[in-house]
């Protein structure tokens, strides 16, 4: 099965893309003609955790079917056999249910970890993982600040495994499965401009059941899911701890150093050894 | 003087290399030694392990989680024994840039011992790769990740084993009695040396800065943005300490390859070392001191952690730092010996704790290594002595050049 897909992924994502892409361009915006990001916003104050979403998601990635029901209180994590999990939060205005998967970060951490491209923002939105050019090094789960990928300690030919936002459905102009599933309304895909817009029209329409920010407009420099919350967002166990810019930069800097290093040291290293040369011929004559 | 006992061919000129190299192969001397008798069996269990580890997956053997995916053999083998090779990038720094002849004699065991920590903690990282077969995808160009600071680490790694390589090769060669090839190569010593420190350089930081976006996840006490210098710093005393180390034990081991003059030499070396040793780990205390006013992190550490941070701070660099400075003041070549020891101990700690330790460390269920992790790990050392020892026996890497050498 795991070859199906991925043959099915090389031939739609290197011939596909262009089509499809042309076709988002001409529909989303005629006037550049560039591609805008794609997410799903997540709208916590509709979601009633029937796990319906969960399921589609196993399903449509031929992962085992879920089978741990929901409890409220009880927090479960996305793992090598789940890509996108519901859990439910006691809250100070009642239970709240809040899926977890990637938030497909506008400027990934995961995928400026990445040596070796695999893991790979792709210009529709989705961060995708390709496994012909992982090396299974698991950087991106170090960089990620989400803790977003896993991987299969239990496997020979292990794969990192986490939420693609069904690249492949998207690409053929169709919603991630979780999107289509949703029957309550909780999962609205879209560009993620049109997301913002959504959700502020949802706050600006009843302030009273929303707390007055979108979870993922800012956190670590944007991402393309979007959440929208009743109560603050730590209650729902979202983190809040993290920066407003984005990961890449932090390393940034010491790359930008060295090619001035390579350039610089190597010089400095010959000049002094010139100008100890004489010191050498010195030396040797006392000796 | 070459050993009457080990014969080095004056000249080959390619006739006989084939047969002389099998002839070398076999083992010489007793086998029943204490430490054949300790490291063989882990060897042997090591390697039924990674057999293990490449059928089953890696989580057959390892403890790694979810929320710790890098482990004893990255942050160990890896992060850890490449901070112990930095003696070769100093020592050549010191003796073909700067010209410190005293040290002439030493260059040669501590590239070699610079050259098998990478090969084999290059070769630990293999192990820790869930899908090695795609290694070559960064080197081969059809995958560059330039944004990653692995992907320099990774090439400086595979370019700094060339560069060590080029530098030991004249010892190969004077082994092999190749005496055009050895001209040829000690030639190249030079580029080989200030590629090589360039190299060190920036991988020495970088394996610091592969930890810089992990911002939210290492403990504040060891996040900073310093990392990569505090790396780069910490490198030179770490490869000194290992060197004088190794040097310690090589006199024991080896002593009758060495001759009179160097025996005579080695306590001016350990010393000039140790007065090394002492000014970089004060300039790496101050930086430390300097970041950690900087962070304002005093609250911190009235906590286990903090407690932790001062144990190596204060137990691992200012006390052996202070030991450094006395011994060589005191002429006390045991007290350097031991300097040399705790300051090895610290950079166990210092890695550690960034890499593993405080990693993650309000995890619920943190990592604790696997036995077998150990063993894995224990097994890739024992393999390096034991080539290490093979190599030393056979070359002109501690014993003198043979004197066909001379009249180059």
């Amino acid at each position: 099965m795991t070859i199906d897909r991925r043959n099915f992924f090389k031939t739609i994502g290197v011939a596909g893309i262009t089509i499809a892409g042309f076709q988002t361009a001409k529909a989303n915006s005629p006037d550049n003609g560039e591609i805008e990001f794609h997410g799903v916003l997540y709208d916590s104050t509709q979601c009633v955790g029937c796990q319906e979403c969960e399921r589609a998601c196993a399903k449509a990635h031929n992962l085992p079917e879920p089978t741990e029901e929901l409890q409220v209180g009880v927090i479960r994590k996305t793992s090598e056999n789940q890509r996108s999990v519901v859990n439910g939060y006691t809250t100070s205005k009642g239970d709240v249910f809040v899926r977890t998967q990637c938030m497909h970060c506008n400027e990934p951490a995961c995928a400026a970890a990445c040596l070796t491209q695999a893991m790979y923002k792709t210009k529709e939105g989705p961060v995708i993982w390709r496994g012909e050019k992982c090396m299974g090094c698991r950087y991106c789960m170090v960089s990620c600040p989400f803790n977003v990928p896993k991987f299969e300690y239990h496997s020979a030919n292990p794969k990192i495994v986490k939420c693609d936002m069904c690249y492949d459905r998207i690409i053929k102009g169709e919603k991630p499965v979780c999107a289509e599933t949703c029957q309550a309304g909780a999962l609205f895909y879209g560009t993620r401009r049109e997301l913002i817009a959504e959700a502020r029209r949802r706050i600006a329409a009843s302030p009273a059941d929303y707390v007055d920010e979108i979870y993922g407009e800012h956190v670590a420099g944007g991402t393309a899911n979007l959440y929208l919350s009743p109560v603050d967002f730590q209650e729902i166990g979202l983190k809040t701890s993290l920066q407003n810019e984005s990961y890449p930069p932090l390393s940034k800097g010491f790359l930008y150093t060295v090619p001035s290093v390579f350039v610089l040291l190597p010089t400095l290293l010959l000049g002094i050894h010139e100008a100890t040369k004489s010191n050498q011929l010195k030396n040797e004559e006392n000796d | 003087m070459t050993s009457p006992s080990f014969p080095i061919p004056k000249d080959n000129d390619g006739r006989s290399i084939g047969r002389f190299i099998i002839s070398e192969l076999r083992p010489r001397g007793k086998w029943l030694t204490p430490f054949n008798i300790i490291s063989l069996p882990i060897m042997i269990l090591g390697l039924v392990l990674i057999v293990i580890r490449f059928v089953n997956g890696i989580g057959s053997v390892t403890n790694l989680t979810q929320e710790t995916p890098w482990g004893l053999w990255i942050g160990f083998d890896v992060v850890t024994g490449v901070a112990f090779a930095g003696g070769a990038y100093v020592l050549t720094f010191m003796v073909y840039i700067l010209k410190m002849d005293k040290y002439h004699s030493i260059v040669r065991i501590t590239v070699l011992n610079g050259f098998l920590a990478y090969v084999f903690y290059a070769g630990a990282l293999l192990l820790d790769l869930g899908r090695p077969w795609n290694v070559v995808n960064p080197i081969i160009g059809n995958s560059f990740g330039t944004s990653s600071v692995l992907f320099l680490v990774a090439w400086h790694f595979m370019l700094y084993m060339l560069a060590e390589l080029i530098e030991f090769s004249p010892a190969i060669a004077e082994w092999l009695g190749a005496r055009r090839a050895r001209k040829i190569l000690s030639g190249m010593t030079i580029a080989a040396v200030i590629f090589g420190i360039t190299l060190s350089t920036l991988h020495q930081s970088g394996l610091g800065a592969l930890y810089l976006m992990a911002k939210d996840k290492i403990h504040p006490l060891w996040y900073s943005e310093f990392i990569p210098i505090l790396f780069l710093v910490s490198s030179i005393f770490a490869g000194l300490s290992m060197v004088i180390f190794e040097g310690t034990i090589s006199h024991k081991v080896f002593a009758s390859q060495i001759s009179e003059k160097h025996h005579k030499q080695e306590n001016s070396i350990l010393h000039g070392l140790s007065k090394i040793c002492a000014g970089a780990m004060f300039a790496y205390f101050f930086l430390q001191l300097l970041v950690f006013i900087h962070y304002k992190n005093w609250n911190l550490l009235n906590t286990p952690m903090g407690y932790w941070f001062l144990i190596e701070m204060i137990g691992s660099v200012f006390i052996p730092m202070m030991l450094f400075y006395y011994s060589y003041r005191r002429n006390n070549i045991f007290l350097i010996r031991l300097a040399a020891i705790l300051t090895m101990v610290g950079i166990i700690l210092n890695r550690l704790n960034v890499s593993v330790i405080g990693f993650n460390w309000d995890a619920p269920v943190h990592y604790i290594p696997s036995w077998m992790e150990i063993v894995v790990t224990l097994a890739v050392i024992f393999t390096e002595i034991w080539i290490f020892r093979w190599i030393v026996n056979r070359m002109p890497v501690l014993r003198e050049s043979p004197e066909w050498v001379n009249e180059q």
